[in-house]
This record gives structure tokens, C-alpha cells and sequence, in this order.
């Protein structure tokens, strides 16, 4: 076989055009911005549908883009990144637990916001948490995303029996204190989320690149959503928690993201370092 | 640089044998099962005289260092030369991959980067390395018969990827000897991998 020919700088940088021309062509035709979004990333996962789908230029994939909303919906899901599972990191769950709910049994009433939830899974797996933990009553889940589609996914509940083995074991770590069968029904190949669970989620489209404060929240739950991001747009969004919390609440990020790089370190108290649960600052910094 | 099966031997002895003030960054991935902990970064470290650190998204990427990708995340670069984590699909059933992390420093260093192939089962990184020689920068390879597991070296080279093949004593010194040269011949940037 032919060793496939040199790439030059300059036709990187072509590539790099053609990929802002993409995110500007889906910002401008479908509003969702991607634009703000970690280059590498974006780039890996722009690559690997135009590999799957035989495009040879990033230019000749944004023409079908352009042209094929059903194209557009497959391209979506690459780019959203819909990785998850219930009680993911069990180690978070359990330290939620433990360090944060003894906070919220003082609360008369518990709103939390989980931004990014993607299909769900882990805004029921908080449900089943509040639940065990007597909260459930007074607590108002809001769930947002910015893919409708993966938000229809996420209200339905449904879920492939073959992942529950591992889920199973992730809320046995994470402190559950039933089975998660108690939970959800099988029915075939899928397990379907108890309709008890759901009764006080919202589900919402919400991006969280140009929409604005949910206001007055406890907790926030953002984990492995901002590693896609860029950083003025981290910062964007840290801003934007920051004002959505009340003081005193908590922010609960995934397992590699730091408030370090935020440019809002100082407005947060680290609950627990490694499994990243910060806390509000009851005053203004320097007031 | 990228391992799977045997790839802690082979790390450290490629770690002891490089010298306080290594001139470039090191960012290795390592095929194992997703977990909170960066355990590798950890028993690492007893192996190396440059600080070796378990990166968080957005770390800044500084020579001399050595960045052990997070088991569970590819581990990227990104153009402002920080470190940019993802979740996305597996690559060859791994997360991290090699190719992810070959792929995304061959586009932003080109010739500077540096792409090595240690000892494994798979085929994971064969195609990033190849990009790798294609933007212009050096590849190697562990030798196959210094391997524990030879099929990841094996895969690389017969892609035509490589262009120089080392036991695995000769690679460290290698990479040493190479830097060095490069950084006393001209005050240029340093080269990176």
C-alpha cells in the first residue's frame, strides 16, 4: 500500500476553517452553538463522522448539513457527547450523601438544576438518592440539555437491561440502601424508570452557550459537560452557576474539571476536593 | 507515547532513564479500566525525576512534565496548548486512546511532536502515529521483540509509520539524546511529543 502523502500546515489550517465554517452553518441554520467549544474536541468527533459517513472534505459534509436536517440529527449526537450512566462515579453519590444532604435536610424546600442531564440517567439516579434520603417531597428536579433529542430520551426513562448489571453495582457503591429493582420495571430488553420518580422533574432545553439564569437553585449538578468547552465559555457558564445558586448551595462538577481555571475559585468553598463538590460563599468576597 | 499490555514496565523504564531538565513535555496513554483515580500518575512517579501529573481539563501543558491520561477520558491537546478531556466513543474498546491523543498533537504540533508506540495487544495507535509522520514529526516503536505484548508495535510498523524501531533500554537515552541535540543546535522551540 502507497504511504499516504504528507499533511502541510496550511492545509491543517483549511481543515480548521472548514470545521468554524461548519459550527457557524449549524449555529446559523439549526441555533445550536457549537462555536465556543474546545477545538480539539470538537475536531475529533467532526472527524469521525466524516470518516463514518465517507465525506472526504469537512466543507462537502457542511453542504449535506446545509441541506439534510436528518443528517443533522446523526452529526448532533456525535457532537453532544452522550455519555452516561446512573450513579456514575458512585464514589460522587455516596459523598453527596453524606456531606451534602445533612445540608439540604435544613432546607424547607431543595431546587436542584442538572445542566447537561443527556439521557437521563443520572438525574434519576439523584431521584432515587432525594427518595431514600426523605428529601424527594420537598425537592424540584429541573433537568435541561441542549439536544431535544436526547431530552425525549431522558423524560421516557427506558433504558437497555444490559446496562442495569453495571448500574446495580454502581448504587450498591454509591450508598443505595434498596435494590435499584425497586425502582424501575423490565419489560423485554429495557428497563422502564418507576413514573413515581418523575413526578417532580422538569425536563428543559436550556444551552448553557446562550441562555440565561435558572434562578435560586441549591444544587447544581454539571458533570463532564464544561470539559467540552472552551475556556472563555467555562468561564461563561461558571458565571452563570454562580447566579443561578442561592448562598450556600452546592456545585457539583465531574471528577476532572477544577474550578482552578474558572476565574470564580474565590466565590466557592471546596466541600470535598476530589470528588469536585464546591459550596457557594455565604459573602461577597473582599465585602 | 502510547502502551496497552505491559505498558508499566515499559513507562517507568523509559521514565528513570530521562534526566532532570528534559527539555520536552511528556504525554503518555495508558489502556485501563475506567476509575475515579489516576493510580498510574501515582506509581509513575516513583519511576521519574520529572514531576509527573494527573491533569484536570484545561491544564496547562509545560515541558519537562510528564501527563498521564486519566483512566476513562481521551486526553487531547488543544491549540492554546492546554489539555482538553472527552468522553467521547472509544476508540478500539479504550478510553483512553492512543490514536485521540496522536491525532490531536500531530494536528496542533506538527513536526514537533514526537509519536512513540510502546508494547500492547491491540492496534490502538497505528493510525494517529501514522498522522503523526505525515504532519512531519518523529515516530517510533518499541522493538517487538523487547515487548511483552508485540501486535501494537507489530501494527505500527506495518502501517509504515515508524521510522525508527529501539529496544526498550534505547528509548529513553534516545529521546534524550535527541531533544538535547535539537535544543543545543539552535535556540529554537522546544520539541515536544
Amino acid at each position: 500500500m502507497e504511504p499516504q502523502p504528507a499533511i502541510s500546515d496550511e492545509q491543517v489550517q483549511v481543515e480548521d476553517i472548514e470545521i468554524r465554517l461548519l459550527l457557524e452553518a449549524i449555529y446559523q441554520l439549526y441555533g445550536y452553538d457549537f462555536r465556543s467549544y474546545s477545538p480539539a474536541s470538537m475536531r475529533r468527533r467532526i472527524m469521525h463522522r466524516l470518516t463514518m459517513s465517507g465525506f472526504s472534505t469537512v466543507l462537502e459534509m457542511t453542504d449535506r448539513v446545509l441541506r439534510d436536517r436528518q443528517f443533522f440529527v446523526t452529526l448532533l449526537n456525535d457532537l453532544t457527547v452522550n455519555v452516561t450512566e446512573m450513579f456514575r462515579d458512585p464514589e460522587f453519590y455516596k459523598a453527596f450523601r453524606e456531606e451534602v444532604v445533612p445540608v439540604l435536610k435544613t432546607f424547607p424546600f431543595i431546587k436542584i438544576w442538572h445542566a447537561g442531564c443527556s439521557t437521563g440517567e443520572e438525574i434519576y439516579s439523584m431521584a432515587i438518592l432525594l427518595e431514600e434520603e426523605g428529601l424527594y417531597e420537598r425537592a424540584m428536579l429541573y433537568a435541561t440539555d441542549i439536544d431535544k433529542n436526547v431530552l425525549a430520551a431522558a423524560k421516557k426513562g427506558i433504558y437497555p437491561i444490559h446496562a442495569f448489571k453495571q448500574y446495580t453495582d454502581n448504587y450498591r457503591r454509591a450508598g443505595g440502601r434498596q435494590s435499584l429493582s425497586d425502582y424501575a420495571t423490565a419489560r423485554y430488553d429495557s428497563v422502564i424508570m418507576e413514573q413515581r420518580l418523575k413526578r417532580n422533574i422538569v425536563f428543559a432545553d436550556h444551552d448553557l452557550a446562550t441562555d440565561q439564569v435558572f434562578g435560586e437553585m441549591h444544587v447544581i449538578l454539571c458533570r463532564n459537560v464544561l470539559i467540552y468547552f472552551d475556556r472563555p465559555l467555562q468561564q461563561r457558564v461558571f458565571k452563570l452557576f454562580g447566579e443561578s445558586l442561592d448562598m450556600g448551595g452546592f456545585l457539583c462538577l465531574g471528577t476532572k474539571e477544577s474550578l482552578r481555571f474558572s476565574g470564580n475559585e474565590e466565590s466557592f468553598d471546596v466541600v470535598n476536593r476530589s470528588l469536585r463538590i464546591f459550596r457557594k460563599r455565604q459573602m461577597r468576597p473582599n465585602a | 507515547m502510547g502502551a496497552s499490555w505491559g505498558g508499566l514496565n515499559a513507562y517507568s523504564s523509559v521514565l528513570a532513564s530521562l534526566p532532570e531538565g528534559f527539555p520536552a513535555a511528556i504525554m503518555l496513554v495508558q489502556h485501563q479500566n475506567a476509575s475515579t483515580e489516576n493510580r498510574l500518575a501515582w506509581l509513575l512517579a516513583r519511576y521519574s525525576r520529572l514531576p509527573v501529573v494527573a491533569p484536570e481539563d484545561k491544564e496547562r501543558i509545560r515541558p519537562g512534565h510528564v501527563y498521564v491520561a486519566p483512566p476513562g477520558y481521551h486526553m487531547l491537546v488543544d491549540a492554546d496548548e492546554t489539555i482538553a478531556l472527552s468522553m467521547y466513543r472509544a476508540v478500539h474498546f479504550s478510553r483512553p486512546s492512543i490514536d485521540e491523543l496522536f491525532f490531536s498533537a500531530g494536528h496542533v504540533y506538527g513536526k514537533k511532536v514526537i509519536g512513540v508506540i510502546l508494547t500492547g495487544a491491540n492496534e490502538d495507535g497505528s493510525e494517529g502515529l501514522d498522522y503523526i509522520r505525515r504532519r512531519g514529526g518523529l515516530t517510533l516503536a518499541q522493538s517487538p521483540q523487547s515487548s511483552e505484548a508485540p501486535a501494537m508495535p507489530e501494527a505500527a510498523i506495518t502501517k509504515g509509520s515508524v521510522r525508527e524501531v529501539l529496544d526498550l533500554e534505547r528509548i529513553g537515552p534516545y529521546l534524550a539524546e535527541f531533544l538535547i541535540g535539537l535544543q543545543d543546535e539552535k535556540t529554537e522551540h522546544p520539541g515536544r511529543r
